[in-house]
Parts: structure tokens; sequence; C-alpha cells
């Protein structure tokens, strides 16, 4: 399954060449060629014959850890790579560098702390990697300054149609994408694997300067806050509802007639839909959206629980919605639809 | 004039769904320009010719509003603020939607008053059920501030002045520019309150010689005010600099040089927080000159924001003495 390879695939920001391979060896048969910019962006080329240029975005990246010293022990000290939780980061297993050394998130024994430290997040200067090394030189032979780290997650069912894994966000919105692209379209189409979302919207906005498509759909695995102590305004979306629509984000303001589409073919199509009930977080298409003179953008998101920690998790009924609800959009695009 | 103030501030435009406000703007403006435009953003884009070089104006016709994000069983509306909202000037408020329904804001019992946060209040539309709720309002519609112009005499007091102010003014320059010496472009912008969005990307199209944005700043005239060298009444301010942008120096001395020339008295704004669409515009491309000519505005993002009407008229002079005197900067 491309989302459980995606899913368990080393992208933290920055470093996303296994997940670009992984799409272009996945692809090879549908894309008819590839460009890869300076940025590391991924984009499927797709040459029509009529109609608008078509930008498909989302992002490989990740959230990660970045090793950023090595003690004399042997331990390794590390940075975020995006917007990680503090809370989530101790006791979890992790794989350092490409060669995937594993690692363990240290800290102080319960039996060990302080009263007061037991009541405290423990900061980022009081955690460490630890990869088993008994010294920095032995470390050294391992692990080398400026490696990124990320969870070391296995992809799994929960159930028949709930799965959980790493990095839901946006490795969904990737194979949502991938899914895509293995169909013909008549107009052009790009599918854009872009890279350094999660440290600010980085790749997405020079993909779209280079492209400058007329439209633009953001794929996206999006917050999922349905959950006991939140109210039910504070759901964001719900596990299972179907595709979440953005409205607005801190980023953009989506595009009123392509969400006003996206809905009609969900009612016609009986595709159960949301919309995303909070503004909070940007998205790859703010950037896409500011770029030159304007370019008409909507998101359209994988409710996942979770992210931005070890492991989240999705509906793959939301996930299968979301892809047959894009592809219905692309063919209504082909039957002429235009902004 | 009063009249078109009226009109153009009262009209319905949050962020985001600036339709009403464009089509009022566009009715009144088409008739004096030479082409006219709407781009991808939403930006009314209008150009008046008269010379070689480009000379853009943007006034924002945005206003800060609230977006609905849930609608409970009862019929409550839950929000997101749409640009810089208060809790403690947003209590009480009326808002009113696209469609014309009119909700009150409300807000859950609270301890104590500073426990006051948007996430705690919701818009009371009148509806007892989701389903009698949801036939009027649905998850996603903008709401704005309803509030009546009220004149004050030398004094205007209205919801929006930010900054549709500066759109009258823009309208009135361009009803009765005489020669003008650039080609205009009168830019009418979207998503100012939500980061100068509109302005960023209508400056990319255009790609102007000079760039000016319009809108109103803060004063330092009320009881134990903010510091700040600005009052209501002594005439439309030259911006220095504010949070976005350090204006160009050469616009500056321009629209200071154009002020004098005609006997326009102006003062000059130094504004510590806050951002204008000339921040966008100045960082457009491979850099625009640009500038601001703010109208002193008291009570900035309230249902009352108050402006000087002795500022609007000579903001008007002033745009249009600009207009009509070329940049050689």
């Amino acid at each position: 399954m491309l989302l459980k390879r995606l899913s368990e695939a080393f992208g933290p920001s920055g470093s996303e060449g296994e997940v670009r391979d992984i799409l272009v060896k996945e692809l090879a048969n549908v894309v008819p060629s590839w460009q890869r910019d300076a940025l590391g962006n991924l984009i499927a080329l797709k040459p029509g014959a009529r109609g608008p240029k078509v930008m498909l975005a989302a992002h490989m990246d990740e959230c990660g850890l970045m090793i950023s010293s090595i003690d004399k022990s042997g331990l390794l000290r590390f940075r975020k790579v995006g917007g990680l939780d503090d809370r989530v980061l101790v006791s979890k297993h992790v794989v350092v560098g490409s060669k995937r050394v594993a690692g363990v998130i240290g800290a102080k024994a319960i039996h060990l702390q302080k009263p007061e430290e037991r009541n405290q997040v423990i900061p980022l200067s009081g955690l460490y990697i630890d990869i088993g090394a008994k010294s920095k030189e032995e470390a050294e032979k391992l692990v080398k300054l400026g490696d990124y780290a990320v969870f070391a997650t296995e992809f799994g069912h929960l159930s028949d149609t709930v799965v959980k894994g790493k990095s839901f966000d946006d490795r969904a919105g990737c194979a949502v994408l991938a899914e895509v692209l293995s169909e013909d379209y008549a107009f052009t189409l790009y599918g854009a694997f872009t890279v350094q979302e999660e440290i600010g919207l980085r790749g997405a906005g020079v993909a779209a300067y280079a492209l400058e498509p007329d439209m633009a759909i953001v794929l996206e695995g999006t917050t999922c806050n349905d959950l006991p102590g939140s109210e039910e305004h504070g759901y964001c979306t719900s596990l299972g509802g179907g595709p979440a629509i953005t409205v607005m984000d801190a980023s953009v303001v989506c595009d009123r007639r392509m969400i006003a589409e996206l809905e009609r073919l969900a009612r016609e199509n009986d595709i159960p839909v949301q919309f995303k009930r909070s503004i909070t977080g940007g998205s790859d298409a703010g950037r896409i959206n500011q770029t030159k003179a304007g370019i008409p953008v909507v998101v359209v998101s994988v409710p996942c629980r979770y992210i931005h920690s070890p492991v989240s998790m999705l509906s793959l009924k939301d996930f299968e919605a979301t892809i047959k609800l894009v592809k219905l959009f692309l063919r209504s695009i082909e039957g002429g639809f235009l902004l | 004039m009063k009249d078109l103030i009226k009109q153009v501030v009262e009209c319905y435009g949050p962020a985001g769904n600036e339709k009403a406000i464009r089509e009022l703007i566009t009715g009144i403006v088409a008739p004096y320009v030479d082409e006219i435009r709407v781009d991808n953003l939403g930006n009314l884009i209008a150009l008046k010719k008269g010379g070689e070089k480009k000379l853009m104006f943007a006034a924002h016709m945005d206003e800060i509003g609230v977006m609905v994000t849930h609608v409970d069983k009862h019929g409550f509306l839950r929000f997101y603020p749409v640009g810089g909202v208060s809790p403690l000037t947003m209590l009480g408020n009326r808002i009113v939607f696209e469609n014309g329904t009119i909700g009150v804001i409300g807000c859950e019992k609270l301890e104590a008053q500073k426990d006051l946060t948007l996430n705690k209040m919701f818009v009371d539309i009148g509806a007892s059920t989701k389903e009698e709720a949801e036939a009027k309002v649905r998850i996603g519609d903008l709401g704005a501030v309803s509030r009546e112009f009220v004149d004050l005499g030398p004094r205007l007091v209205s919801k929006a002045m930010d900054a549709r102010i500066a759109c009258a003014i823009l309208i009135e320059a361009l009803r009765t520019v005489a020669n003008p010496a650039h080609d205009i472009y009168a830019v009418f912008t979207t998503q100012e309150e939500l980061g100068l969005r509109g302005a960023r990307v209508a400056a990319y199209s255009i790609a102007p010689d000079v760039g000016i944005a319009l809108d109103v700043t803060r004063t330092g005239d009320t009881p134990t005010s903010i510091t700040m060298d600005v009052s209501l009444g002594k005439g439309p301010a030259v911006k220095i600099r504010d949070s976005s942008v350090l204006c160009t120096p050469a616009v500056r001395r321009y629209m200071e040089q154009v002020a004098k020339d005609n006997d326009i008295p102006f003062q000059l704004e130094v504004l510590e927080a806050g951002g204008t669409d000339a921040g966008a515009i100045q960082l457009t491309q491979g850099g625009i000159p640009a500038g601001v000519m703010s109208i002193p505005c008291r009570y900035v993002h309230t249902a009352s924001e108050m402006v000087d009407y002795r500022d609007v008229e000579n903001g008007v002079r002033l745009v249009k003495a600009l207009m009509e005197t070329k940049y050689t900067g």
C-alpha cells in the first residue's frame, strides 16, 4: 500500500529524498515527465491539449528533529524541525540519519526527578537521543551534526477502516495526489510534491511561481480534534466525516467558486464532506495564492487525528472519498468548469 | 461627499468576501475611468490614463469580521476572528451576514470579566434550532459588524472607516481629477486585514513605478492614549513608518512637497504597530518605491471609528494633487 510506504519513509523538511524516490518509482508508468527544482520540489508534468493549467500540491516533508551536538557521553542533542509538541517527545523511538540508526529519546527516570520536575514539560535542553553509543567518538561513527531524526513509527491497521502511522500530514495528501495522477486528463495537470511546508510553506511558493497555474488544489492531512475534552465547536474536523474543505485558514481565503463546485459534486455523488472548523494554521495554499498576480486555490484535506506527533490516525473511508472528490473536480474542469 | 462616505462605510465586506463593496465601488467609479477589472484575489483595479509613469493607489475595501465555524443544536453560531478582532469591543455588537441576516454577540457565563475570550463568545441570530439557524447561515459564512454611519458635524463615526474612508477619498479623487500626470491605477484591495494579501498580487500584475497606500492611522489625542504625534483635524498624515514598511524617502518627500505646494495641511506619522498595503507593494517584484497617506482615526477596529471631515477633504485634495503632479523621484 502506497500510503504505508509513504508514511514510513524518512522525510523531514529539507531531506525529502526518500519520499521523492518512492513517488518517482510508483508513478513511473503514469507520469510522462518530471521536473525537480532547486528547492527539491518534485513536479509531475501531465500536459494536456485544452483547458486551464491546474496545479495539485501535497507536501512531502514531515516534522522531525535535527542533531545539533554530540555529548562526550555519546548522547545526541537536537532541535526541532517544524511544529512538534515538546510534550510528545520523551520516551519515543526515533531513527537518525538516512542510515536509520535506531535511538530513543531519553530523560531522567521518575525515581530521580525532583517533585517540581514531575509537574513540568521537559524542555528540549533536558532531552537527548540515546543511540547506545558510549562516547562521542563511537557516536560520530554513526551520526554527524545536521543529521535528521524522525519517529520510528510503523504503519498499521487499527480496524478495517482506520489506520495509524506517522506523518499522515501530509503523506496522506501525497498518496491522494499519486492516485489522482494515475488517470489522464484533457487539460495540463501539474502534480507538485512540495518540500519544506512545515518550516514556512517554502517549497510551494517557488513551484507555483515557476508553473504559474490558473488554479490550484492543495491536498492536506489536517487537524481532527473530535475527542473528549473538546467542545463540539472545537473539533476542527471529524474522523469519518468525509474530506474537509477549507474556507479560510491562517494563510489563505479559499476561492468561493471552487468551494461551491466541490460542494455540488459531493452532493450529487453522495460523498460526505465537511468544512474545516478552525482557521488556525497555514498551508501551502497561502503561498500559492499569493504568487505573482494571484492564483485561486482551495484546500481539500483528509482529517487526521494527532498530527505533529509520533503517530497519527485516519479513516480510509475519508481517504478514498478525498480521492474520489478530487477526481470528480478534475473531471468537472475537463467538462468546462472555469473560474 | 458625506453621502458617498455613508454608502461606502456602511456596505458589507469582511476580508475574504468583498463582493458587495466591490460591486458598489465599481458602479460609482466605472464612468470616470478608462479600464476596470477584477483580479484573482478580488481586487478592483481601475485605470485612468494620463502619463508615462504608473502611479498606483491602494485603498483596502475589506473590513474586520468573523467567520462562522460551528452551529450548535440550539442555533448559536461559534466563530473565529477575521483580522484584528478584540473580544473587548465585540461583545454586544450586531453582526450582519451577506444575505442580510443580523445576529448579536453574546458570551458564556464568565467567572471574571478578564476571562472574556473570543472562543467563549457566539452569535445569536434568533434561531432556536440548528436547522433554523442553518437555513440562514452556514459554516464558513463571514459576518461583519453592523452599525450606522453618524455625522457629528466636523467628525464622522462608523464601523469600517478602516479603510473605507480611504476608498471614499480615492473614489472622490478619481471623480474630480482634471489632468492626471500619470497612468493612475486606483486599486481597491482585498484581504488587507489578513496580511496585505490583495495589494501584493495587484502590485505584481501592475508593476507600478510608485505605489501609495491610502489607509487610516491611530491617533494620540484621546485621554491617556498611546504616545503618538497624530491628531484628528490636523490634516492627512504622510507616513514615515509602521511595522510593515519604511516608506521610501523619495516618495515621502514627493508627498510632502505636493502638500506644501498646494497649501494642504498635513502631519507626519510614525506608527509603532500595524501595517499597510504599502508594506506589500514595496517588496513586490524587484522593489517598488512606496508611501502612505493616512487619515487619522480614533477607536480603530471598533464598531465606532471616528475621523475628522476636514482631514477627509484635505485627503481628497492631496490625492488629487498627487495624481496631477509628476513623480520625479
